[in-house]
Formats: C-alpha cells, sequence, structure tokens
C-alpha cells in the first residue's frame, strides 16, 4: 500500500481513464485517481488535460483531498486561466471557513495561482486575512502579500497592502512579525525603486528584537538580516543592539548564526575599537565561527568564504584559531581550497612554522588543484611573513628536489615572485632551478624561468645559451613566454654587450618581422630604437629597480571589503562580488559601513598626514571643510570644448603615459612602476627629439598622491599656465586591481581663489595598469582663504573606490597674469611708496644667463621689465609681475657679469608673497 | 528565497521537482550537470553554483543531491540548512531517505514540502509540527485509514504551531515517562608522522529521546561546564539560565531531537583513546608497495574500545591491495581507492594488524597517502 502504485499504470489511455475515476462517486475513488494525476505531474507529465475534472473534485470537506486539488491548481492554472476562475467561488469560500487551517490553506493557495484574473478576487479575501483573528492566517497572509507583488505589484500599492504588512510588524504574535519581515525585505529586493519601504525606527526596531528572542529559527535570520540595514544613532544604541543580539551565536541553525554575525561586525564598526565592549565582543565571535566548520561540508564553503571576509576585516578575531583551518584529509576540495587562501591570510611570525609544515604536507597529496595552491601557498607566505622566508625557500627547494612535474613548476613561479620581494638574497639557487629548465611546458613556469634567467643573466655563466635554447621554438611558445624571452634578451645585452649581439639581433627580428603579435611588435621596436639610439638610456630604462612587489596583492580593496561586510552571510558574499554586479535588475543601493562615531578626528587620514607632511594636515576643522564640500555634483558649468593641449609637455606626457604601462609589462611586475614615469617621459623626449625645453617654465610633474594612499590611484601632475589660462596638469595612474571610473575634483578655499573651471575629463573608466592625463582648466574666482604656506592647495579627488585628499603646491609663476607690465612712472611712485620693511632681499646662486636672456626668459613668464641701468659694471633690471588676485610685486635684479648669484630685492604691499616669487624665479632661471 | 527544489540521483536524472513560485524549467539543472562532470567525486561538487540567471544551492546527502534554485540574493547558509532540514525530516517520516523510498511516498513528500515553504519561506520545518498536520505513513495507519475512510492529513491547526514553545504539541500522554540522553564525542586529531598530537578538538552532541506526559520542564546540569568552548542549542533551551548559571534549561519536544551541540578547541588537552603504529612505502621494488599497521589502547580510562574502523584514502595510482589482517575485515575500493578496515574491539594482549603488499599502477609519480584513522 504505497504511493509507488500511481507511478505504475502504464496501460494507453491512461488520461481517459482518469478522467473517469475523478467522476466516480465514491470520495475513495477520487481521492486514489487525483493522487495518481499529481503523481504524473511531478514526474513532468502532462496532465493539463484532466483540469476541469480535478477542480469538480475541489468541493470537498476532506482536506487531504482538497490540499491535493490545490497543488494540481497551482501548477496547471498559469495554463488554463479560463478554466481556473471556476475555483475562484471555492476558494473566497474556504476564506470564510471557520477552521483557520482551510482559512490560511485557501489564500495561501490563491496567492501561488499566477493568474491575473484570480487575482482581482484575491484582494477581498487578503484584506480581510490580515486582521484575521488567528495569527496563523495572518501570518500566511503576510507572505501571499509578497506573492501578490511579485505578480502585480501597482495593484499591492493601490490597495494599501504595504501599509497594513507594516502594521504587522507591531503584532503581537513574533511568528508574524517574522513573516512581515520576510515579506516587506522580499518586496524591498524586488521593487523597481529599490529605495527602502520601511523606514527603520528605534521603535521597530525595538520590536524586532523582542521578536527575535521568540520566533522561529527562520524568522530569526530574517529579522537579522533586516536589523543589518538599520544604523543605530548612536554607539549606545548600536551597543545595546549588539548585546541584545549577541546570544544568537549559540544557535544551533548556521544562517542564524552567521546573520548575526553580520549585524554585529556592521555595528561593530560604530564603537571606538579601543572599548572594552569590542574587546569583548571579539572574543565571543571566534567560537561559534570556528564551529560553524564542524558542520555539514556546504556550511564550512559558506561559512569559511564569509571568515575570508571577517579575517581580512578583523584579523584579531580569528587570530589564535589557526588549526582549525588545517585541512582535514576527508574534506571536499572546495572547502580545502579555501582553508588554505584563511591559512595564509592568518598567517604570522608567530604561528609560520607550523603553517609552513602543514603546506608542505599538502604538497605531497593527490590534488593536484590543492598541490599546486598549497605550493603557491608557500610563496605567499614567504612574502608576506619575512622572517619566514628562508624556510619557505628551503621547503620549495626540496619540492623541486621530488621532480613532480607540477610542483616544480608552481614552485618556480612563486621564486620568481619571491625572488621580487627579496632582491639579492636567494640567488644561490638559481643553478638548482636551472637544472629543471627542461621539464617545464606550461607557458607561466617558462616565463618565470626566463624572468630569472634574465634578471641574473650576470650571475649565470651560460645564460646565453639557455636563452638561445629557448629562442629555437620561438613561433611555437605562448605570447607570455615570447615577451618575456624579448625582455630578458635585451636585459642580458644590456649586460653582456660583448658576445650577445648576435642573439639580441635575432630576437629583435623575430618579435618585429615574423610576430603577428601587435604587443610583441611593438615591445620590439621600443627595445631595438632605445638600443640604437641611445644604450645609456635604455640600459636606464630596462634595468631600472623594479619597485617591490606588494605582500597584500590578493586582499580585496578596502571599500569592497567594506560592502561585502555588509553583505556577510548572503550570496555576495559567497561571490566576494557586490550584489549589484550579479543580482539581475537590481535598482544599485549599496550597502557601506557606518562611520565611527568618532569620525575624522581620528580616522585614517591623521595618522598618515603624520608620516607624510604631503598628506592633508590633521586639523578636523578642515577635514571637516573638505568633507562638506560636494564633491558628487559638478558646481561649475562644463566647458563645451574640451580643454586644448598645444604642445610639447602634453604630448609627451602622452608617451611618457604609454610607455609607463609598456614598461610596466615588461619588468613583469604586477603593478607598473611608478618610479619610471617621470625619466622614461624625458628619454622618450630625447629620442625622438622633441624640444625639452618649452619656451615656458613648466615644473616636471610631482607626486601629489602615492598610490598607497590614494587607494591604489596614484596622481602626479603641475601647474601650467598657456594662453592665458591656468591649467593642472595631472596624470592619473590606476595602481589597484579593478578600474576606476567616476572621477570628480574639488578644491578647498585657498589664498587665490583657485576653483576648476570645468569638470574633471579623464578616462573613464580606467582600466587597472594605465595611467591618464588629464589637464583641468582652473578659475580664480572661487573663495579665498588663507592658506599656510601661501601655495598650498588642498585637492580632494573622488572617485568609484573613495575620496582621496591631499595638497600641493601651486608654484607662484603660475599665477602671473599677462597684464602684469607696470607704467615706467607708476612703478616708480610704487617703488617708493612701498615702505622699506615690506623689501625682502633673496640671492638666486648658479644662474648661467646673461641680463638679456634673463629679460627674455622672464618675459616668457609674464614678468615684465620696466627699465635696465647700468651702475658700476652691474646690470640692474626692474620688473614687474601682478598675481591673479591683483598683488604687484615689484623687483630690482642685480647682476653682475662673470658672477653666478643675483641678487633680487622685492617689494610689494603684501610682503608674504615674496617667498613664492622669489621660488619662481629661482625655479624660472634654472629650468 | 527558495524558488524550486529539485532532487536528483546519482545517475543525474531529477526524479522529483517542486515548485514554490511559478516553473523552472528542469533544464537549469544542466549547469549543475556540468559542474558534476567537472567533479572527480560527487562531493566536490561546489555547494553554490551561479548561472546566469539563477544561483543554484545544493547538498549531497544520502547519494541524492538536493538543488534549490533560487533567483534573487539570498542567504546561502539558510537555504543549506533548510536542505538539510528537509533531508532530516524525511528520514525522521520514513527511517530513511533514498531513490526508492521518495518515490514510494511521493505524495506524502510533496504534501511535506509544500507544508515546509510557502513562496520560499519556511512554514512549518519542526517535525512534532509536520507530524501533526501530516501523519507519518505507517503499515497500521494505513489499514486504519482505508477502513475507516480517514487520511493521513490532519484537519486541525496544530497546537504548538503558535504558541511560545512551537516545538512542543499539547496533551502528550505517556503511561512510562522516560527520558534518554546519548552522549555522541567525536575527536577530530591530526596526528604527524612521528606521533605526535599536531592538534585535537571535540565535537559532542547530546542527543535526546524524551516520551514525558504534559509540559515538563527539565534542568540539566554539567559537572564542569567550563569546558565547553562553544555551544550551540535547540531553540528550547533557555539561553539567559545558561548565561548566569551553566544550566541547562528547557521544556523539551516530544521525541527524538538534539538538545546541544559543543566544541571543545585545541586549547584544551583531548585525550585520544587509540594509538596507530604505522609503515607504509609505495614504490619499495618495481611496482609495489607496503603497509604494516598496528592498532592500540591509549588513554582509555579502564574501557574497551569497539567498533573501530579504519579507512585510508590511497593514491590513484594504487591498483589493488593483497593484505593480511590477524582481527577484523578489510575491503578496499578500487575505484574510489578506499581501503576500509573494519577491526572491531581491540584487544589489548593481541594487538590489531594489517599487513601486505600493495600493487601499484606502473610509471606513476611516487606519492604519499595520508592514513586517516576514524574510531566509532
Amino acid at each position: 500500500m504505497t504511493d509507488s502504485k500511481y507511478f505504475t499504470t502504464t496501460k494507453k489511455g491512461e488520461i481517459f481513464e482518469l478522467k473517469s475515476e475523478l467522476n466516480n462517486d465514491k470520495k475513495e475513488k477520487k481521492k486514489e485517481a487525483v493522487k495518481k494525476v499529481i503523481a504524473s505531474m511531478t514526474v513532468g507529465k502532462d496532465v493539463s488535460a484532466l483540469f476541469p475534472d480535478v477542480v469538480n473534485c475541489m468541493q470537498t470537506d476532506n482536506l487531504e483531498l482538497k490540499k491535493l486539488v490545490y497543488l494540481y491548481l497551482m501548477n496547471y492554472a498559469k495554463s488554463q486561466p479560463d478554466m481556473a476562475i471556476m475555483a475562484v467561488n471555492t476558494f473566497v469560500k474556504d476564506c470564510e471557513d471557520p477552521n483557520p487551517l482551510i482559512r490560511a490553506l485557501a489564500v495561501r493557495t490563491m496567492g501561488c495561482i499566477r493568474v491575473d484574473k484570480i487575482t482581482e478576487y484575491l484582494c477581498e479575501p487578503l484584506r480581510k486575512c490580515l486582521k484575521d483573528e488567528d495569527p496563523y492566517v495572518r501570518k500566511t497572509a503576510a507572505v501571499c502579500v509578497a506573492k501578490l507583488y511579485d505578480i502585480n505589484s501597482s495593484m499591492v500599492e493601490d490597495q494599501g497592502f504595504l501599509d497594513q504588512l507594516k502594521d504587522l510588524l507591531s503584532d503581537s504574535n513574533p511568528m508574524v512579525v517574522a513573516n512581515a519581515v520576510a515579506a516587506l525585505s522580499e518586496i524591498n529586493e524586488s521593487s523597481s525603486s529599490g529605495s527602502p519601504l520601511v523606514e527603520m525606527t528605534p521603535q521597530t526596531v525595538n520590536k524586532l528584537l523582542t521578536a527575535l528572542n521568540e520566533c522561529t529559527e527562520w524568522g530569526q535570520v530574517f529579522i537579522l538580516d533586516s536589523l543589518a540595514n538599520y544604523s543605530p544613532r548612536d554607539e549606545r544604541e548600536a551597543q545595546s543592539t549588539c548585546e541584545r543580539i549577541t546570544p544568537r551565536l549559540a544557535h544551533a541553525n548556521a544562517a542564524v548564526v552567521l546573520s548575526a554575525v553580520k549585524v554585529l561586525m556592521k555595528f561593530m564598526e560604530m564603537l571606538p575599537s579601543d572599548s572594552e565592549f569590542v574587546t569583548s565582543l571579539t572574543k565571543k565571535l571566534a567560537p561559534p565561527l570556528v564551529t560553524l566548520l564542524s558542520s555539514e561540508p556546504e556550511v564550512q564553503y559558506v561559512a569559511l568564504r564569509n571568515i575570508n571576509l571577517i579575517v581580512q576585516k578583523r584579523p584579531d578575531i580569528l587570530k589564535h584559531e589557526m588549526k582549525v583551518f588545517f585541512v582535514k584529509y576527508n574534506d571536499p576540495i572546495y572547502v580545502k581550497l579555501e582553508k588554505l587562501d584563511i591559512m595564509i591570510r592568518l598567517a604570522s611570525q608567530a604561528n609560520v612554522a607550523q603553517v609552513l609544515s602543514e603546506l608542505k604536507e599538502y604538497a605531497t597529496e593527490v590534488d593536484v588543484d590543492f598541490v599546486r595552491k598549497a605550493v603557491r601557498a608557500i610563496g605567499r607566505c614567504a612574502i608576506k611573513v619575512e622572517q619566514s622566508a628562508e624556510r619557505c625557500v628551503s621547503t620549495l627547494l626540496d619540492l623541486i628536489q621530488t621532480k613532480v612535474n607540477y610542483v616544480v613548476q608552481e614552485a618556480i613561479v612563486v621564486i620568481k615572485d619571491i625572488f621580487r620581494k627579496y632582491p639579492n638574497k636567494y640567488e644561490s639557487i638559481i643553478s638548482t632551478l636551472c637544472e629543471n629548465l627542461d621539464t617545464l611546458d606550461e607557458p607561466e613556469a617558462r616565463a618565470s624561468m626566463i624572468w630569472i634567467i634574465g634578471e641574473y643573466a650576470e650571475r649565470i655563466d651560460n645564460a646565453d645559451e639557455l636563452l638561445e635554447s629557448f629562442l629555437e621554438g620561438f613561433a611555437d611558445e605562448n605570447s607570455q613566454v615570447q615577451l618575456q624571452l624579448l625582455t630578458a634578451i635585451v636585459k642580458l645585452f644590456l649586460k653582456r654587450p660583448s658576445d650577445t649581439q648576435e642573439l639580441v639581433q635575432q630576437v629583435l627580428s623575430l618579435a618585429t618581422q615574423d610576430s603577428d603579435n601587435p604587443d610583441l611588435r611593438d615591445r620590439g621596436f621600443i627595445y631595438w630604437r632605445l638600443l640604437s639610439t641611445d644604450p645609456a638610456a635604455a640600459k636606464e630604462v630596462v634595468l631600472a629597480e623594479k619597485p617591490l612587489i606588494s605582500e597584500e596583492t590578493d586582499l580585496l580593496e578596502p571599500t569592497l571589503l567594506d560592502e561585502l561586510i555588509c553583505h556577510i552571510s548572503s550570496l555576495a558574499s559567497v561571490y566576494h562580488k557586490p550584489p549589484s554586479a550579479f543580482v539581475e535588475g537590481r535598482a544599485g543601493i549599496r550597502k557601506s559601513l557606518p562611520a565611527s562615531a568618532r569620525a575624522g578626528s581620528e580616522g585614517v587620514e591623521s595618522t598618515e598626514s603624520q608620516a607624510a607632511p604631503a598628506v592633508i594636515p590633521a586639523q578636523d576643522s578642515l577635514i571637516g571643510d573638505l568633507l562638506s564640500m560636494d564633491i558628487g555634483g559638478p558646481t561649475v558649468a562644463p566647458v563645451a570644448a574640451a580643454p586644448a593641449a598645444p604642445f610639447g609637455s602634453a604630448a609627451m606626457d602622452l608617451l611618457g603615459g604609454g610607455l609607463d604601462t609598456l614598461l610596466g609589462e615588461t619588468s613583469s611586475s604586477p603593478a607598473p612602476p611608478s618610479a619610471l614615469a617621470a625619466s622614461s617621459a624625458a628619454l622618450l623626449g630625447d629620442i625622438f627629439g622633441a624640444p625639452a625645453a618649452s619656451a615656458t617654465y613648466v615644473a616636471p610633474k610631482t607626486t601629489w598622491l602615492p598610490a598607497e594612499k590614494g587607494k591604489g590611484l596614484d596622481i602626479s601632475g603641475s601647474f601650467v599656465r598657456r594662453n592665458g589660462q591656468l591649467f593642472m596638469d595631472l596624470t592619473f595612474s590606476n595602481k589597484a586591481m579593478q578600474p576606476m571610473l567616476g572621477f570628480a575634483i574639488q578644491f578647498n578655499k585657498n589664498s587665490f581663489g583657485i576653483t576648476p573651471a570645468s569638470p574633471l575629463q579623464v578616462q573613464s573608466p580606467l582600466p587597472p595598469g594605465v595611467a591618464a592625463d588629464a589637464s583641468l582648466p582652473l578659475a580664480t574666482t572661487g573663495p579665498v582663504q588663507k592658506m599656510e604656506p601661501l601655495t598650498t592647495l588642498q585637492v580632494a579627488v573622488k572617485n568609484n573606490v573613495d575620496v582621496m585628499y591631499f595638497a600641493c603646491q601651486i608654484p607662484m609663476h603660475a599665477l602671473f597674469v599677462e597684464d602684469g607690465q607696470m607704467d615706467k612712472r607708476v612703478f616708480l611712485a610704487t617703488w617708493k611708496e612701498i615702505p622699506a620693511q615690506n623689501e625682502v632681499q633673496y640671492t638666486i646662486t648658479n644662474v648661467m644667463h646673461s641680463a638679456d636672456t634673463v629679460v627674455s626668459r622672464m618675459q616668457q613668464n609674464n614678468v615684465f621689465t620696466i627699465a635696465k641701468r647700468n651702475v658700476e659694471g652691474q646690470d640692474m633690471l626692474y620688473q614687474s609681475l601682478k598675481l591673479t588676485n591683483g598683488i604687484w610685486v615689484l623687483n630690482e635684479l642685480k647682476i653682475q657679469p662673470g658672477n653666478p648669484n643675483i641678487t633680487l630685492s622685492l617689494k610689494s604691499r603684501t610682503p608674504n608673497v615674496a617667498e613664492g616669487v622669489f621660488q619662481a624665479y629661482d625655479n624660472i632661471l634654472h629650468g | 528565497m527558495i524558488h524550486s527544489l529539485f532532487i536528483i540521483n546519482p545517475s543525474g536524472d531529477v526524479f522529483m521537482e517542486k515548485h514554490w513560485k511559478s516553473v523552472i524549467s528542469r533544464s537549469v539543472c544542466d549547469y549543475f550537470f556540468d559542474h558534476q562532470r567537472k567533479a572527480s567525486s560527487p562531493e566536490d561538487i561546489p555547494p553554490v553554483i551561479a548561472t546566469p540567471h539563477h544561483y543554484l544551492i545544493s547538498v549531497y546527502r544520502s547519494s541524492m543531491f538536493f538543488v534549490a534554485v533560487c533567483t534573487t540574493e539570498v542567504a546561502p547558509l539558510f537555504v543549506v540548512e533548510f536542505l538539510h532540514r528537509v533531508v532530516d525530516t524525511f528520514e525522521d517520516y520514513f527511517s530513511e531517505c533514498t531513490e526508492s523510498i521518495i518515490k514510494e511516498h511521493y505524495v506524502v513528500v510533496y504534501e511535506l514540502l509544500d507544508e515546509m515553504l510557502d513562496n520560499g519561506f519556511p512554514l512549518a520545518t519542526e517535525s512534532n509540527i509536520l507530524k501533526e498536520l501530516i501523519k507519518p505513513p505507517n503499515i497500521l495507519r494505513t489499514i486504519a485509514n482505508t477502513v475507516t475512510g480517514k487520511s493521513n492529513v490532519s484537519s486541525t491547526l496544530p497546537s504548538g504551531q503558535l504558541s511560545n514553545i512551537p516545538w512542543r504539541r499539547t496533551g502528550v500522554k505517556y503511561t512510562n515517562n522516560e527520558a534518554y540522553f546519548d552522549m555522541i564525542e567525536e575527536v577530530d586529531a591530526i596526528i604527524d608522522k612521528s606521533g605526535s598530537t599536531v592538534c585535537a578538538e571535540i565535537q559532542g552532541y547530546i542527543d535526546c529521546c524524551i516520551k514525558l506526559s504534559g509540559m515538563p520542564d527539565l534542568s540539566l546540569s554539567f559537572v564542569n561546564p567550563r569546558l565547553f568552548d562553544d555551544v550551540s542549542f535547540h531553540p528550547c533551551v533557555r539561553f539567559k539560565r545558561w548565561e548566569s548559571e551553566r544550566v541547562l534549561s528547557f521544556i523539551p519536544p516530544d521525541g527524538n531531537f538534539r538538545l546541544m551541540s559543543y566544541h571543545i578547541g585545541s586549547q584544551s588537552i583531548v585525550a585520544i583513546p587509540v594509538y596507530v603504529r604505522h609503515s607504509l612505502c609505495l614504490r619499495e621494488s618495481g611496482s609495489g608497495g607496503r603497509l604494516d599497521i598496528t592498532l592500540g589502547p591509549k588513554q582509555t580510562l579502564g574501557r574497551t574500545i569497539e567498533n573501530v574502523v579504519l579507512e585510508i584514502p590511497m593514491p590513484k595510482s594504487v591498483l589493488n591491495c593483497g593484505l593480511v589482517t590477524n582481527q577484523g575485515k578489510y575491503t578496499f575500493d578500487p575505484v574510489s581507492k578506499l581501503l576500509v578496515w573494519e577491526v572491531g574491539r581491540i584487544d589489548v594482549t593481541k594487538l590489531p594488524n594489517i599487513r601486505g603488499t600493495i600493487s601499484l599502477q606502473s610509471g606513476s609519480p611516487p606519492v604519499e597517502a595520508n592514513p586517516s584513522i576514524n574510531v566509532s
């Protein structure tokens, strides 16, 4: 007497037979027939033809039969909308049934029938059920609102169901509250506006917290998830909420635990990190996370992906729990790989010995993927914990000795990184590596090996032979290997030019003539030209010192991490991508961690500024000012024409940028070397014979915002005056791992009222590893505030990652205006008028100009010579200039022929500009 | 929320599907099959798979895949926990959960799934409540139902559904009131080649079978509750009381349930009941290897150790094993490369030993196996 008998009917005319059975008078027969119909349905047979007959069975007081018919209806109503109307009456009647079970069942089933005509009839019963006296019916009705919203959202809004649903949040029964929360969050999720339907107030939060203790485990998940969207008003509220949530960490249901962890991690941001409460909370978080790792593998996997985030955000929580992440032999592979990742994140000086011996064991495992990752992990260990590098290298050497092909290849790839991190330390092992040259067949391993040979060509006696052997099959190599081989041979040539000329010519011709790969050809040409024009420059470029590789290249970017912390326990935390990146049609409300209650005053900025005074000084008021500025919206009207880039410098910069990225590749580093940017631009200038010295003096670009302070964005720039307009020339280099977009710029109030004249135009999105130039026209009409020193300009640059602040100095000469020529008499009168104590004297040393060239040079920079006298063999020059803010400066220069020192006397009504003007003179005359 | 559920057997047939919202074609499972083909063993299929429009979250239990399909951002753990709960419920109802059992009771299964989830939201997952709504099948009831014309489905609202203690129904009566507690402890230890413990931890559970009348309120106290590093409780346990007094106070559900699970971490000293003396040498001469393992008791506090099972996952290159045991039986599965030795009881006077040769595939690289034991 089991149900399997329903599957066994295979006779012909099955449908017909069922039909007659369904119309049988006997209840028992009917029920059997419906069961058979359902059985066929579950296995995917089409029994929709029986629709009218099945619906006829609906009018019954037998609950099981009713349920079965409902199951059938849910499946087939969509395909037979007209027939489904027949069922409406019964539904409406059932909604009035004295039995709450039947009322609830009816409203539940009606919601599942996705037919527009039926939903019209659903409204009235649903309204009644939402106010039903029985909580079971109310909680079922709450879910039904979400179903209805899915089918017809405008109807739900028009009929006021949302308000009724919100009222249920204050229901006396916790189960009803939980379901209302769940329904609301689902509606939120699918609503097109994306804005939250319910404003979370402290009152609602309080109600939710009360319901949290009494509702079912699933309800707890819903409530915790919606609590995570709430931002407490102050520290005290955050702390008390945390206290009430903490008991959830001991729940048996892993979903509840992880949701609780999410809320705690988020609210902890608001609390001062040194408080006792945070310390005790940190202690409480560890054990439940560890316990998650002893449940089913699927739970472990999700937990590990989340722990990966938690460890990056708050390494303290699990720093003593390294051992629980040791791999068990019977873990599924996906769990093993995740554990390995976390082991590396937790590795520190204290536990590195243990980690290494574990990793070494893993490297002898069976699973190839796992072994590879383990070998890679050893390399990462070496890079992360300097003290362990020695042991890691010897471990890797041991592994190479095993001669297992993929282990050797993987080891060579990581040894390359270790060489990068610790140059000139472990080169003694190169000979061992060379022994394995022939076994390498994977491109990455080959490229790494070639890099090592090229880099240490001077220490490997037979480097030329080794590289030559690779060159034989050049055409068949992967492009990665080809590029590397080209660079390595050029390196070799530069180091040992005497006997490798033939080799380098061979590789250059292979690269430039026989290859279809544009990257390879371009790189070949660049090398060729460099070598043929200026080998010294080539040496400087190719053998330039490489920037050290960062130990944490695999970390998530901080902003992404913060966003993901808000999504702990969700799919986003498993993918490590924000939901907007993978959930379809999701309106992009991005969650962010609440700022600490004491933002600014103890933020990151202040600590950074102590380290480098170039980055904004730690003044509360100042940061306040910057923060209050409207960074997002362009405050100035966009200029129709793009800023013209007239000559020289811009064109050169363009090339400089291009070469920069190219060099980035050639040195096979993950991030392009920043140190090269300036020198390479100058070099190219030489190579292409561009006029290096342009008429107007332009200060070389200086780095204003180094990448490590700019969350991966490196900004360098200078100020230029072109055609009577002040420009800020900027180079943005993206050294992060993600493309950057949405650039905007704002200045703080400054001494000269400088403000952007048009929005920032910069290539967007800016791909990783690429540098882009931008020229920002400036106006001097902005608000004025005196800065110290006078020429300081505080800048805020915003992109999709963060808002970055830095300060730079405006060279005074960029502020000299074109109409700075004073009438002779006025000059004389003014000179006399200005009191003597306003006169400042400087000596400009080491000037290689005669009086005439000084005049012409200064003229090009808007400093005008009013008169010239010769007194006692000395040339006296009287010059005037005007600043953008209308301040006149009068100068007297004493030039003695043969003496490289010039005396400069300055007079101005505002003597504090004198220092800047002197600097300008100094720069122009030496430029 | 959970959109649909597909149950898939090891050969890759979808033999059961249930949709809580609109119908999703079972072709969505193709993505799952893609991953299944890539994975070397069924356990290795990743539990969360992203497809262009859906997210497949699966668990592997009783050699069946339970694949839940979601369309929106959900908490994966919520889905995973729910799927495990579904399987637990099936096991509870049908005493085991296999493909044939599910097919046999498909109507009950379908009703159960419908009762457990509504529009993707869990509705009733407590087995006490479910059993009141849908009676578990048994032969006696089937016969009685046929005679009386009653059905398996209750027509009244379960009493526990809305009370503050949803896990217990009212009006329970027993002639013999009894309560049983099972303490299960699993020691997880990693021991290195030389025999020293790398790490050891205990995962423990207290499972109860309580048959008491009325609304019993129980308390359970421990001699040394400080030992627990982390605990998680059945919802019935009053957490406040535990925090303040370290006493478990609860109104139990009726029947079988897991009261508590706890974890004793690596900081505490864990007594490991057995030791293993091993020598395993693959590739001794030609294409053979040798294996010699002896088991012995250690720190048993005078109790005998029973039901010892030793499992060794062998490297892929092992073809077969020719071993001799002085106690128990051994099996070697050439497909999964798993060597299982059912030792049974450890007799101190005659320590169990297994030894013999292992034949290896010729020409494969030498690899080491990591023997691991499983004591029960």
